[in-house]
């Protein structure tokens, strides 16, 4: 390869979308042996899970209050504000919920994992390991990511309950709806499998992509304190993108 | 008298060794044999590969060209599998000790236990205690590494090292940062081990007066080569330039101390300037 082509960004680009790829087949090819590690994962599913639990929660409420705050006043323009409970719900379980979530937990704990283990690789820890004989990919990195996927969906539904509650609080304790049209036309609108269903099968893809993105530049990141910075940016911008892009893809084959 | 053809197979066989990092040349050619049951020492000025000799006897580096064996088997021809067997089968202490950050030290050394033995929780205990107890740090099992100075990680990551009373231990810079007494524990830790258990021992230092005590054999790397072996006080006395040199600390050799740069007076802009 020649040097001019070394340094053109879109070659290095594919080229880091092609090493993520071959990491994720050995993330994943790891994951069986990863299970005799239950602690581990255990460990990192409450990291992930548990502890994101206060943002997510506190996000879901402000983000339910604003939406429905909105939408009343849109709806209202049309005489609609009898929809509002089904409008809101449909938008956190379709979109915001999975999407939101995942914002959230790249920002918190995709963060956090990319440091942890850049500063593994910069210390010689994930040497060590492999060293006595034990998978760093079976012990470190699939752990990370099974936390990520199982966690995800998990919190987004918490998310979507807590932007309910707010849609609630907004929609029929301030503006004065009436409750019975909120929950009633909501749940005979929303449907388990078309919406619910596909909000979560959402979310488990969001956290694998958030997960592996975070895993993989912790585990490429350069050994050095900048290094390690700059792929704990890097885990939140790629994220994102790549969360919000996923998020069209799987919309469009969705509907 | 033992027949030349009847002595042990050496533990470790290194031939021809090649390697380049970075388009950097490490090693050109490189060849050097460890007796089982020997205490070897690898010395050399500072960036001549001597870590990255360890890393390559690991597996954690392959050879662009040579052979490096360990226990009669070709390192770079082993799958991944029979890569790990044979880490089981080493310890490796490394230069800045990679404890694992999350365990206490307790837990540090009993790691490898936990990972390849179903030991019944008071067999490990007693073990890891005794492993502790030997480096002088019963009393800190309970401590994270966060709380330990220097010498002490090391002297943990050493317990660790040892915990499986493996085949060979790779030692990369033990010395660094140990008081007078530490370093004299491990010195005979290193020499206990050697002699009780006949565990194979390699060490990377510079403390010669360390390494006197403790090595059987010295093998001196400089410029990607073997320049010198030999037993450690018939090394210390060996009237070559590089011996010379790098014994007795000396500027001016085969070895350049400093870094390849241009005239130094140009640089200040005294060149043709008269005094």
């Amino acid at each position: 390869m020649s040097s001019d082509l070394r340094h053109n960004w879109l070659v290095r680009g594919v080229a880091a979308v092609g090493e993520c790829g071959l990491f994720f087949v050995a993330v994943a090819g790891a994951v069986p042996k990863s299970l005799r590690y239950w602690r581990e994962l255990c460990r990192q599913i409450w990291f992930v899970g548990a502890m994101s639990l206060v943002i997510v929660m506190t996000c879901g409420l402000f983000v339910g209050m604003v939406l429905a705050l909105q939408l009343y006043f849109t709806l209202s323009i049309f005489g609609g504000t009898a929809a509002l409970g089904t409008v809101v719900a449909l938008s956190l379980f379709r979109e915001l919920g999975p999407v939101v979530t995942a914002l959230l937990v790249a920002g918190r704990a995709g963060t956090a994992v990319t440091a942890e283990i850049g500063l593994m690789r910069a210390t010689d820890q994930l040497d060590a390991i492999s060293m006595m004989a034990v998978d760093p990919l079976a012990y470190v990195a699939s752990p990370r990511f099974l936390a990520g996927v199982i966690a995800m969906p998990l919190l987004a539904c918490v998310f979507n309950a807590m932007g309910i509650f707010g849609g609630h609080l907004v929609g029929v304790t301030w503006l004065g709806l009436d409750n019975g049209t909120f929950w009633g036309n909501m749940t005979s609108t929303v449907d388990l499998y078309r919406d619910i269903l596909d909000g979560l099968y959402k979310s488990i893809v969001f956290g694998g992509v958030v997960s592996l993105i975070a895993v993989f530049q912790g585990y490429t990141a350069p050994p050095t304190s900048e290094g390690v910075a700059y792929s704990t940016t890097r885990t939140v911008v790629f994220s994102s993108i790549v969360v919000l892009a996923f998020d069209f893809v799987m919309t469009a084959f969705m509907t | 008298m033992i027949h030349p053809s009847d002595a042990p197979a050496p533990l470790v066989q290194v031939r021809g060794l090649r390697t380049r990092l970075g388009g950097k040349v490490i090693f050109d050619g490189l060849d050097l044999e460890v007796a089982r049951g020997s205490v070897t020492a690898v010395m050399g000025p500072s960036g001549t590969g001597k870590t990255t000799l360890l890393r390559h006897l690991t597996g954690q580096l392959r050879p662009a060209a040579g052979s490096v064996r360990v226990d009669g088997r070709e390192v770079a021809g082993l799958s991944r599998r029979g890569l790990f067997e044979l880490r089981e089968r080493i310890g490796f202490l490394f230069q800045n000790s990679a404890l694992l950050t999350d365990f206490s030290v307790f837990e540090n050394v009993a790691f490898p236990l936990r990972q390849h033995t179903r030991l019944p929780e008071e067999l490990l205990r007693d073990i890891v205690l005794t492993k502790l107890q030997a480096v002088g740090l019963r009393g800190a099992a309970n401590l994270m590494p966060s709380e330990l100075s220097g010498g002490m990680a090391r002297r943990v990551a050493l317990a660790r090292a040892i915990v499986f009373d493996p085949m060979l231990i790779l030692y990369d810079e033990p010395f660094v940062g140990l008081d007078p007494i530490a370093l004299n524990q491990v010195l005979r830790l290193i020499r206990t081990l050697n002699q009780t258990l006949g565990i194979t021992s390699i060490l990377v230092a510079h403390e010669l007066a360390a390494i006197r005590q403790v090595a059987d054999r010295i093998y001196l790397i400089a410029g990607g080569r073997l320049v010198a072996e030999g037993a450690p006080d018939e090394l210390a006395h060996r009237d070559s330039p590089w011996t010379r040199q790098f014994f007795g600390g000396e500027a001016d050799g085969p070895v350049p101390f400093h870094y390849p740069a241009p005239d130094y007076a140009r640089q200040l802009g005294l060149a043709g300037r008269r005094p």
